[in-house]
């Protein structure tokens, strides 16, 4: 029994782990739940019918997902090259910042094109955002995990000085002009507000996964991450695909940024995100660091979120329980180890 | 308007009042680091500690006992981030990511059921400033340093006397020699693992006193998400000041000042706050970018596995 259920944990397509991890939280949630009074079983009966119980939930939830996939892929893309990109919410930031800008200036381009500009604006800004980083990371060597975090903290307080001053729409809101409808994405589930945009984070999907492993670069890149001084040995030149995957990675999560604007709120809006950067970083470890993996894990955090709302309005539970569930399950899956720990004591 | 009226003395007051929180949070991510875990949960064990501190205030109406709490609560949160990265060798930074996110999820959760809201607390009784006339002799030092209370000067106390312990002790030497490296270490006869976990709660605990003196030794009440970043701004200061003492205090007066200055500023009108905020950020990449001297992390922050 104990080889087979340390076999099965060892196999690499195994998910049990993410799934001990999952449940954990929820017991570990359900005891502060207890302790502070309220029912764990009607809460997450409510979470639950709340986040997939009719097509308004389900609707709401995908859509919270969106923003969490485009961003896991991207601390997924630098993270298998062996990087760290805490400062995704940076660049998700000055994605959206930049498509809201590009979104609104430009005037009757035919609907396509002007969503592809502005997704792609979207993308290089959030590129650009971590082109400092990247280059420290290669010249001198500084930690991409201080500095892509501290331009993170740049873009936020960047981003929310633009909306206040310089690119502040009339009115009492902290906003920008709403984006021309040419580049707005549709809705694909009215009255929910799911758009386009979770098509094209599922699109992303498939195209991560087909680029790392399917094509030569995404093997170099895989490669550097898993060996640095082997690739550099085999003829890989690491510092380059280094610089490519973070650059890569920020893209991704520009464009995310990009498609809440476009597809949800229509305008850069002043602290729209609830930390959907740092969401990423634990979907994507939930997801096994695979693409397909983090479609499965962003829709849990998705709804999470979603159901979140349903549950305090039904059960008084205040919202912030999601927030516990989700950081339980973010330090639970940062130790694997201590998962095996639990499943294999008694037998050991 | 003149200068003076924005810089002088109280300027300088309330800047040594704001660098406490980042100092205590920056000596305590100092300890951790030089045992060999990164420490990015700062911002999370603040939060987390101030709610503590003004609850058990509230509870009790004592605001001793809400200091202790709050460092109940750091040193909690230190257990498992020691557990989780030093026994099992999970990863460092999700570690510290997830409690980053609890301490915002907690306190709120534990605020909204405790007194209704989940914005901010009740008003509690919490630490008064104290009056020092002897300081007042002291030329510009001493009213800088008066009216302050308890735990100002407690958090200069801490970094004199780690700057004592890292540089002047047999102990200090050997927690150095953890984080530097733990093979040459563990061969010299050092229990490692013994070190790791204790200074990876000890610096738990100082960063927890950053969060209790922003609820009840500055604002006398909690509120949501009140460390606003600084958990994050210690973690630059500690960089700023090469994870040393005296290097973190320095980096964090210079950055309080940048806090102090943005409230002032803000109140007239004349810079916008975000610009102000995002400098310590900025000053942080400037100087990783190598332009004011190198700055060499104490460890490589592997997780350590005994041969």
């Amino acid at each position: 029994m104990l080889n087979k259920t340390a076999h099965y944990l060892s196999r690499s397509r195994s998910i049990l782990p993410e799934l001990i991890a999952i449940l954990l939280a929820f017991l570990l949630s359900a005891i502060i739940l207890t302790i502070t009074g309220y029912s764990p079983l009607r809460a997450f009966n409510a979470l639950f019918r709340g986040a997939f119980g009719n097509k308004f939930g389900i609707g709401q939830t995908l859509t919270q997902a969106t923003p969490i996939l485009f961003t896991s892929l991207s601390f997924l893309l630098a993270f298998r090259s062996g990087l760290f990109n805490i400062g995704i919410e940076g660049q998700f930031l000055m994605g959206a910042f930049a498509a809201a800008i590009a979104g609104s200036v430009f005037h009757g381009i035919p609907p396509i094109i002007h969503v592809l500009i502005t997704l792609i604006a979207g993308g290089l800004f959030g590129a650009l955002w971590c082109l400092i980083p990247a280059l420290l990371k290669i010249f001198t060597g500084a930690s991409e995990v201080i500095t892509t975090m501290m331009m993170s903290y740049i873009a936020t307080y960047l981003t929310s000085y633009f909306v206040n001053y310089r690119f502040k729409a009339p009115g009492w809101v902290a906003q920008t002009n709403p984006i021309q409808t040419s580049a707005v994405l549709p809705k694909i589930l009215p009255p929910t507000q799911l758009s386009v945009s979770f098509l094209i984070s599922l699109a992303f999907t498939v195209l991560v996964y087909y680029f790392l492993f399917k094509t030569y670069l995404g093997f170099q890149i895989r490669a550097v991450g898993l060996n640095p001084a082997a690739s550099e040995n085999r003829g890989i030149h690491v510092h380059s695909r280094l610089i490519m995957a973070f650059l890569f990675s920020a893209f991704v999560a520009g464009v995310g940024g990009a498609g809440e604007v476009l597809g949800v709120h229509g305008r850069f809006v002043e602290g729209f995100s609830p930390g959907y950067g740092w969401d990423g970083i634990a979907v994507s470890l939930v997801g096994r660091l695979h693409p397909f993996g983090c479609i499965f894990a962003s829709i849990l955090f998705g709804m999470l979120r979603a159901g979140g709302m349903t549950m305090t309005r039904m059960t008084k539970v205040p919202l912030d329980i999601s927030l516990i569930i989700q950081s339980l399950v973010i330090i639970l899956v940062a130790a694997p180890s201590f998962i095996k720990y639990i499943i294999l004591r008694r037998k050991d | 308007m003149n200068l003076t009226s924005i810089i002088n003395l109280s300027l300088f007051q309330a800047s040594l009042r704001m660098a406490t929180p980042i100092a205590f949070a920056a000596l305590g991510g100092m300890f951790t680091e030089r045992a060999g875990v990164v420490n990015i949960g700062l911002e999370g064990i603040m939060l987390n500690s101030a709610f503590f501190a003004v609850f058990a205030t509230y509870l009790t109406g004592s605001s001793i006992l809400g200091v202790l709490a709050g460092m109940a609560s750091g040193c909690l949160l230190g257990i498992i981030m020691a557990i989780l990265t030093v026994k099992y060798q999970g990863n460092q930074i999700v570690v510290g990511t997830g409690i980053n996110v609890f301490g915002l999820g907690f306190s709120a959760y534990m605020c909204q059921k405790i007194w209704g809201s989940r914005g901010a607390s009740d008003t509690i009784v919490g630490l008064r400033t104290l009056d020092l006339p002897f300081l007042n002799r002291i030329p510009w030092v001493g009213p800088i340093m008066n009216n302050q209370n308890e735990l100002v000067y407690l958090m200069i106390l801490i970094s004199i006397l780690s700057h004592f312990f890292l540089y002047s002790t047999r102990w200090g030497l050997r927690l150095r020699a953890v984080g530097e490296n733990p093979q040459a270490a563990d061969t010299s006869g050092i229990n490692v693992y013994q070190y790791k976990y204790f200074f990876v709660i000890l610096g738990c605990v100082v960063s927890s006193l950053g969060g209790v003196f922003l609820s009840i030794g500055h604002l006398n009440f909690f509120a949501w998400g009140m460390t606003s970043g600084r958990g994050f701004i210690a973690l630059a200061a500690m960089i700023l000041g090469k994870w040393t003492p005296f290097g973190c205090l320095a980096a964090s007066f210079l950055f309080g000042i940048t806090d102090a200055l943005q409230m002032r500023l803000q109140a007239l009108g004349i810079l916008p706050s975000q610009i102000i905020l995002l400098l310590p950020y900025a000053i942080t990449i400037f100087i990783l970018a190598g332009f004011v001297g190198r700055s060499i992390a104490p460890s490589d922050y592997k997780p350590y596995v005994k041969q």
